[in-house]
């Protein structure tokens, strides 16, 4: 019998993860994280202490069964150990890069307390790029139904969606209003930490399930959500169109050549080349001095992509403190290594004019920490008389999103206060058989929970088309018969009516 | 991925020609005042190109375009009559409120001569009396009167050296109207913001309500990146979905001046990278046709 294992008996530190050097990587483009070898994935796995109530599957968005697939990569069933992650998340190259797992999985595992926690995330990048190297890809066998569903959006809720409702048998199609899908996954994260390759393997696998994806359609101009179910014969139709429309502060100066929002940035980099502009004929015209505002993920983006085009000085300007900052631990960290300035309690107040329309300096003010406000954030406060000035040419904002308008503006979906699309708990709007899920619901978020909305408007979907869910047939037996019609089980849906004599 | 097909091409001039692009889900959804962005193949921009006319029946949009920059002049060379355009997308941002004016003077300088057409063809329709004022630089560069005549009550070309029509400005056409006509509803004025800011200066002395279509920079035209601010009356609004037609007594005109010239050095460097390329190609040409 195995001897059972205590944190006291568990590899102590974390298996090294190889990751470039900041000198080296703010030149390129290329990964920052390398990812683990083969041993060190096996070494990681010993940590996991197999808790017999795992805190990290509920933790996860989409329940991954966590300690499942560390036993079979520590049986060295790499295959195996896919097939469960697979089951919960279809991306699991892309979410091992990118989940914030900080305050997920890894922010609830009982190692973390004394130790490190178990560096779950790292696991399933290794597993999901283990998946495409090995070109392994989870086809079951599908029953097709007669079912057409339309998708608004290739971003991870589409996606996530798409997969679900094909593997179930239905016919999908996913519109993207880009020429490239992809969404966010393919505009907003940049190459070293989301290499478009990961992304491109992971689409492969949904056409590869029968997802037919047309680009270049704008949904809501080119047709209505409404002529999607009343003429185009679509049975149900999700959204996930993310995206929402750059915020900006409203401060003298905004419109001078030079501020941009961060996602006009990022999609000229990312989308759009303008790094090998004029090769590329979208150009960006980066300065030498460049101003962030904002600290959470896309600002970090922003930042670092801005490093690698070349730019002399780049700076972070934020309200608060690191302390508040929304980013992802890791990439504040890697920003922090590559000589992002931060300006922590900083606050743009002006942006001044060059005397021909360009930004030249930027005026802020300093900042403390004040009284809580809703949502239990300190509030931050301008500190009378500490205004200065700051050379830069370039300023990038990255304070968030506001809905974006198109859907409001062309179809009769009841829209909540914010210009969000409304939905009650199971992702349904207020037209019948449409559902929506991820930036579009919730405002900017991030991609699992995109991704876990997607899969639960798949389920929702299921439901409203009477699609027999094989879950339910396949769940574990329990042994009593409390949840069960004569011994069927509740959750089957399309048993044939007993006659009873 | 399939392109998208181009099934007519007419030159009007050395710089200005005309695509017309088989897509029929887009002909059937163009509304006056909407625009697509166009990519001409995988390494190129995304440019917003107003939608000059669209055919519901034959399946087809039809765009105008003046060869300034790199991407313009490249689809000159490259986009004939049965080769395809990579990307298309729309149509895009909010329609033309063509709505209870019962007389409204069209105004198109330039290239804005073709994205009128639609509004013009669109007030007719609505029962309007519609007086069509265009202008060009000379008689060479007039195109469409004919399909202008089809659908306006009036039509005054403007030319700057009075070879066709009267000589002067589009502004001079809409000062002919309003003397002519005392109960101009609205004036719709489309073309390079200059010539839309003179517009709106004529007309705002008068009291006539202006509309005009804005053609900022933008990179998706789905109102993501903030790339086509513009500053209208005291808030910002985005081009691409709150306009493109905005009240052109509120538009500031210079603040979009300035923004247009974000990217001067770098256009420039991109047309003359273009221009040698040519040059290079028409070389090579030579020497192999010479031997």
């Amino acid at each position: 019998m195995a001897k059972k294992k205590t944190i006291r008996s568990i590899p102590q530190d974390r298996a090294p993860m190889a990751v470039q050097e900041p000198e080296k990587r703010v030149r390129n483009f290329d990964e920052v994280a390398l990812g683990f070898t083969a041993e060190a994935a096996l070494v990681e796995c010993e940590r996991c202490l197999l808790c017999p109530e795992p805190a990290c599957v509920a933790g996860c968005p989409v329940s991954i069964d966590i300690p499942g697939f560390i036993i079979k990569i520590s049986e060295k069933d790499y295959r195996g150990a896919y097939d469960i992650l697979s089951d919960s998340n279809l991306l699991p190259a892309i979410c091992g890069r990118v989940c914030p797992q900080e305050d997920q999985c890894e922010g609830v595992c009982p190692v973390g307390a004394t130790l490190e926690p178990v560096a779950i995330g790292r696991l399933e990048r290794w597993v999901g790029d283990q998946a495409i190297k090995e070109g392994w890809s989870t086809r079951p066998y599908i029953e097709p139904k007669k079912f057409k569903v339309g998708i608004v959006g290739s971003g991870p809720a589409g996606m996530a969606c798409a997969a679900d409702l094909a593997k179930a048998g239905c016919e999908v199609i996913v519109y993207e209003a880009f020429h490239e899908p992809g969404g966010v996954l393919r505009y907003g994260i940049p190459e070293f930490r989301l290499p478009n390759a990961v992304v491109d393997a992971e689409i492969a696998n949904m056409k590869a399930l029968g997802v037919q994806i047309e680009c270049n359609t704008l949904v809501g101009r080119l047709f209505t959500i409404e002529q999607m179910r009343d003429e185009m014969g679509f049975d149900a139709v999700f959204i996930g169109t993310g995206a929402g429309a750059p915020r900006f502060m409203e401060i003298p100066g905004e419109t001078l050549n030079g501020v941009l929002s961060a996602n006009e940035l990022l999609t000229r980099c990312n989308l759009m080349s303008a790094g090998k502009f004029p090769d590329f004929d979208t150009p960006l015209h980066l300065g030498r001095k460049i101003a962030v505002i904002g600290s959470g993920n896309t600002a970090m983006d922003a930042m670092r992509v801005s490093l690698r085009m070349g730019a002399e000085k780049v700076y972070c300007v934020y309200r608060r403190t690191e302390a508040e900052s929304p980013a992802r631990k890791e990439e504040l960290h890697h920003a922090q290594e590559e000589g992002v300035d931060f300006h922590w309690l900083t606050a743009p107040t002006e942006i001044l004019d060059d005397g021909e329309g360009n930004v030249r300096a930027m005026r802020c003010v300093r900042m403390k920490l004040g009284d809580p406000d809703e949502s239990g954030r300190r509030s931050p406060v301008p500190i009378e008389g500490s205004e200065y000035e700051f050379e830069t040419d370039m300023v990038v904002y990255a304070i968030g999103t506001s809905a974006n308008p198109i859907l409001g503006q062309t179809s009769k979906l009841k829209l909540n206060a914010r210009g969000y699309i409304e939905t009650d708990e199971t992702l349904a709007t207020s037209m019948a058989g449409v559902y929506a899920g991820g930036d579009i619901v919730t405002g900017a978020a991030t991609v699992i929970l995109a991704m876990g909305a997607g899969r639960k408007a798949a389920q929702s979907i299921k439901e409203y088309l009477s699609i027999p869910d094989s879950a339910a047939v396949y769940s574990p037996r329990t042994d009593s018969l409390d949840d069960t019609l004569f011994g069927i089980d509740l959750a089957e849906r399309n048993f044939a009516p007993l006659r009873v004599a | 991925m399939t392109g998208f097909p181009i099934v007519a091409r007419e030159d009007f001039s050395d710089t200005t020609f005309l695509l017309e692009i088989h897509h029929p889900a887009m002909a059937r959804a163009s509304k006056p005042g909407q625009f697509v962005i166009v990519m001409t193949h995988a390494e190129g921009e995304r440019i917003p190109l107003t939608i000059a006319d669209f055919d519901r029946d034959k399946g087809t949009v039809t765009l105008v375009i003046q060869a300034v920059g790199k991407t313009t002049r490249e689809m000159q060379d490259i986009c004939r009559a049965g080769t395809e355009l990579y990307g298309i997308v729309g149509p895009m941002g909010e329609p033309s409120h063509i709505g209870a004016a019962s007389k409204v003077v069209c105004v198109g300088g330039g290239l804005g001569v073709a994205p009128i057409y639609p509004q013009a063809r669109g007030f007719k329709e609505s029962g309007a009396y519609v007086i069509g004022v265009v202008g060009f630089r000379n008689r060479d560069l007039v195109f469409w009167e004919d399909k202008f005549r089809a659908c306006c009550d009036e039509l005054i070309i403007c030319t700057d050296d009075g070879s066709a029509g009267i000589k002067g400005l589009v502004t001079e056409g809409i000062k002919m109207a309003v003397e002519a006509h005392s109960d101009i509803d609205e004036v719709v004025a489309i073309g390079p913001p200059i010539m839309m800011k003179a517009c709106a200066e004529t007309t705002r002395p008068l009291g006539i309500k202006t509309m005009v279509s804005l053609n900022p920079i933008m990179v998706d035209g789905t109102g993501m990146c903030g790339g086509c601010r513009v500053k209208v009356g005291d808030r910002m609004k985005f081009a691409c979905v709150d306009g493109p037609d905005f009240d052109g007594h509120d538009v500031d005109f210079d603040d979009l001046m300035n923004r247009q010239r974000r990217f001067k050095e770098d256009e420039k460097l991109a047309v003359e990278r273009w221009s040698e390329t040519c040059r290079q190609r028409a070389l090579l040409e030579n020497t192999d046709g010479g031997g």
